[in-house]
């Protein structure tokens, strides 16, 4: 039987009821919030513990975070978390890492140049792309504002 | 209290998430860079940074706390370096995470296969 592309839709929000939205939200909610609670501890064992001041101690965290998230998806770890966690595995930087470790082990096959390292940004590229372009953007409106005397 | 702060923070950005996925089709890539330019906004407006300071990690690890570090970066470098500091300062500020992502996700992807299934 053929559906359009409404009709399938409709099925699917029949067929995927409030509580399961509920659910994918509390579960997305927990795993969010612990990943965070494990970069805060890695923050405060870099600035606190070992000394490292605040701006390179999180710029630490993202790079430890980087690393879990992409060793996590190495050992498939981090893909049957995900499953469960929806949005909570996606959001924080580790599926940031998953989103280019991920593709990039799958297209292995392809060659280690346009398999491997082509594939590792089909998603990071975008947001690589979208986020300096926006943050150039927003440097050349300050540079504006410093020109017409306002104040940084 | 850190803590708390961090975990529902950072668990209610991604709830922001999880609701954008179940009632609009929008792909997961699609969110992560609308998430990144959001934070490219809010850290241009001077607003994420207050976040930051309550809630820490629970306003940093989300993607869209790569977006402050991104404007932050290019405002501070424009600052410094006049124009070119809107070239220089957001790929500088997130120099770290960036070649951190390319870096272990090229080995990572190198040693291990995916699943057989």
């Amino acid at each position: 039987m053929q559906y359009s592309k409404k009709e399938y839709l409709d099925y699917l929000n029949q067929k995927s009821p409030n509580s399961t939205i509920v659910k994918d939200m509390i579960c997305a909610f927990l795993v969010g919030g612990i990943i965070c609670v494990i970069g805060q501890a890695f923050y405060d064992l870099y600035n606190k513990a070992f000394g490292i001041d605040e701006e390179t101690a999180r710029t630490a965290v993202s790079v430890t975070m980087v690393f879990l998230g992409a060793f996590l998806t190495g050992i498939n770890v981090y893909g049957k978390i995900a499953k469960y966690a929806g949005a909570g595995t996606l959001v924080p930087i580790t599926g940031f890492a998953n989103a280019i470790v991920s593709p990039a082990m799958e297209f292995k096959k392809e060659g280690l140049v346009l398999g491997l390292a082509a594939k590792m940004f089909v998603i990071a590229g975008p947001v690589l792309v979208y986020g300096i372009t926006a943050s150039a953007f927003v440097g050349v409106i300050y540079y504006i504002i410093g020109l017409m005397g306002g104040s940084i | 209290m850190t803590y708390l702060n961090a975990f529902w923070v950072g668990g209610l950005i991604c709830v922001a998430a999880q609701i954008l996925i179940d009632k609009t089709k929008l792909t997961p890539g699609r969110i992560l860079v609308a998430f990144v330019v959001i934070g490219v906004i809010l850290g241009g407006l001077g607003i994420y940074d207050k976040l930051v300071e309550f809630a820490g990690a629970g306003a940093t690890v989300p993607i869209v706390g790569f977006g402050n570090v991104l404007a932050k970066g290019a405002i501070k470098a424009v600052g410094e370096k006049g124009l070119l500091g809107a070239l220089l300062g957001g790929a500088q500020a997130a120099a770290g995470g960036i070649s951190a992502s390319i870096v272990f996700g090229f080995l990572i992807a190198l040693i291990f296969n995916p699943k057989s299934k």
